[in-house]
């Protein structure tokens, strides 16, 4: 009987997926890939069809290319029907329909979630509003940050020294501009690489002749009476003069549209077994919901089974392809998502990446190149395991490095490597913040042991 | 052309930057900047480098001349190939 639904699934089922971006897409394709043959509905709320992200704080600011020009490259053909520019507004579990915000339904057998996150505002909605204010997520925040930028803006403050932060502010200064980072924390990136690490970007926003100002929070943006931004205030009590500000303070997950819905999706995402299929709020496994990409929060088996959200690009593709594998097969054939965390960011023109979970380290060793020489390859240790590895413009090791943590080798490391500087012997502490207190946006966050945990383990917060 | 480059995948061979230098480069002694909408007249070099990056990090939708509307896919990059989970 499975067998035979599966089948008939597969042949005419009807498949909806909420969130057309980049785990919507791939999740299409893999779909049509694996040999689905039904309906396949993509619903989006953004006008546009998928694009890429990352190049919005990269290429794009840089000048390389267009903000309106960063669209997914197809895989293949999808024979899908798109529904663009219109929000999910509910969903309908027992009845199986998503129910649009223009009044809408759409009939389900099963349902991909892949809303991904949105950029968390600036708290204060007057001063959000002013001219000049600006948040990166999307492809319309990129063009209208760009045109800023380029109309003629003399001085930039970022607000948060998390990867998009820093990112904005590497891309500014390479256009000439004045550019001052506050952030809360002791040092950019810290939340997602520990306080070692944090200390080598900060030098890097430093050399380039970044403005940096830690340890201090934003109090208040200040507008003329054009209502356009003029400074901004600082804990310190000094005001930095600024026509263009850039708020970089992490993401929230785009559930809201659940609420009351039933299933497990909160401000923390939404819960999934290792199948990515979504628990609903009593822990229970639904069968024909699933979720994928940003929003999502799934247990990882090399990390203590722990919830890990990953905001990453290379999760949202492995993620979705393994749930677009799951909805269609029979039980038998389900694979776990088991994805090995990995980013990736670039930033005064160093290469910057990462694989496994470093803000589970607690220790760090430097095992080749050094950090005075920005080039270097920095493992992360957790109870007695390699956990995490973090390169800067040493991306080739990272293979390796991705085998030593699924391989759960021996922390610290005695490894006979040809670049070993004295400073990489001992470990150190990885130098964390503590969890509690609120820091730019990390892009990884584990959080609790199971579904119905609510309870904060491990959370380096955000603003 | 639409493009993309799996920077997880990427290892700054820069194969790519030295055989289209319009549409890639390279910025610093690793990091790839790309225009993921290439003109056409790029696409002889964009196929080029497509099939010299030895990790097969570039895919590209488009290669083909004349592509329509919804075009013929062209897959670069085996993105097919069981991942490695990077
Ligand atoms: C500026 C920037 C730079 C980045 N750089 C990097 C990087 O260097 N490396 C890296 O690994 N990652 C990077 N990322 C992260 C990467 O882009 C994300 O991990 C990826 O986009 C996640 O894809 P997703 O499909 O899960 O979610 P999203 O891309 O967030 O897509 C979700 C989609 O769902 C839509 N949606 C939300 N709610 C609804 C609703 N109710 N109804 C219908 N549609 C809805 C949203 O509008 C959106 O279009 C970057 C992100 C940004 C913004
Ligand atoms: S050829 Fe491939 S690995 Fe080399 S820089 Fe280009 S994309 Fe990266």
């Amino acid at each position: 009987m499975a067998a035979d639904y599966v089948d008939w699934l597969r042949r005419e089922g009807r498949i909806v997926i909420v969130g057309a971006s980049l785990a919507g897409l791939r999740a299409a394709e893999t779909l049509r890939e694996e040999g689905f043959t039904g309906s396949l509905t993509l619903i989006g709320d953004e006008p546009y069809e998928p694009y890429d992200r990352p190049p919005l704080s990269k290429s794009v600011l840089l000048g390389k290319a267009s903000p309106e020009h960063t669209e997914l490259p197809r895989r293949r053909e999808l024979d899908a029907e798109w529904r663009l520019g219109v929000p999910a507004a509910g969903l309908d579990l027992t009845g199986k329909r998503v129910l649009l915000a223009d009044g809408e339904e759409v009939d389900y057998d099963r349902l991909l979630i892949a809303t991904g996150v949105r950029a968390r505002p600036w708290p204060v909605p007057e001063e959000a509003e002013l001219d000049g204010v600006f948040v990166l997520r999307t492809r319309d925040d990129a063009t209208a940050l760009t045109e800023k930028l380029r109309a003629g803006a003399r001085r930039v403050v970022v607000i948060g020294a998390g990867f998009a932060g820093s990112e904005v502010a590497s891309a500014c200064r390479e256009m000439g501009l004045e550019v001052t980072v506050a952030e809360r924390a002791g040092a950019p990136l810290v939340g997602a690489l520990g306080g070692v690490i944090g200390a080598v970007a900060a030098e890097l926003h430093l050399e380039n002749g970044v403005d940096l100002r830690t340890r201090v929070t934003v109090t208040a943006l200040e507008g003329d009476a054009m209502g356009r931004v003029r400074a901004v205030h600082l804990s310190d009590e000094s005001v930095v003069e600024a026509d263009v500000v850039v708020v970089s303070l992490g993401s929230m997950r785009n559930t809201e549209w659940l609420s009351g819905s039933g299933l497990g999706a909160g401000p923390r995402g939404i819960a999934s077994d290792a199948g990515c299929r979504a628990f609903d709020f009593r822990g229970i496994v639904t069968d024909d919901v699933f979720v994928a990409g940003d929003v999502a929060r799934s247990p990882h088996a090399l990390f203590g089974y722990q919830f890990l959200s990953l905001e990453h690009w290379g999760n949202a593709v492995a993620q979705a392809e393994t749930a677009a594998h799951n909805m269609i097969c029979p039980a038998s054939d389900r694979r776990p998502h088991m994805w090995m965390p990995a980013f990736w960011s670039s930033q005064f023109g160093v290469n910057i990446k990462s694989v496994g979970v470093p803000p589970m380290g607690d220790e760090l060793m430097i095992i080749q190149g050094s950090t005075a020489e920005r080039r270097f390859v920095g493992v992360y240790g957790f109870k007695g395991r390699v956990v995490a590895a973090v390169t800067f413009d040493n991306a080739r090791w990272l293979e390796y490095c991705q085998r030593q943590i699924e391989q759960g080798a021996p922390f610290p490391v005695e490894y006979p490597t040809v670049d070993r500087r004295p400073e990489g012997r001992q470990p150190v502490a990885a130098d964390f913040p503590d969890p509690s207190l609120p820091t730019h946006g990390p892009t990884v966050t584990l959080s609790g042991y199971s579904p119905a945990d609510r309870r904060l383990v491990f959370t380096p917060g955000h603003h | 052309m639409r493009i993309v480059v799996d920077l997880n995948k990427c290892q700054g061979y820069a194969q790519c930057a030295f055989l289209a230098p319009d549409v890639f480069t390279m910025h610093g002694e690793e990091a790839l900047l790309y225009d993921p909408r290439a003109a056409d007249e790029h696409r002889d070099a964009v196929a080029r480098a497509a099939a010299a990056c030895p990790v097969q990090a570039i895919t590209v939708e488009g290669l083909h001349q004349g592509a329509p509307a919804e075009p013929e896919q062209v897959l670069t990059g085996a993105p097919w190939e069981p991942r490695d989970g990077r």
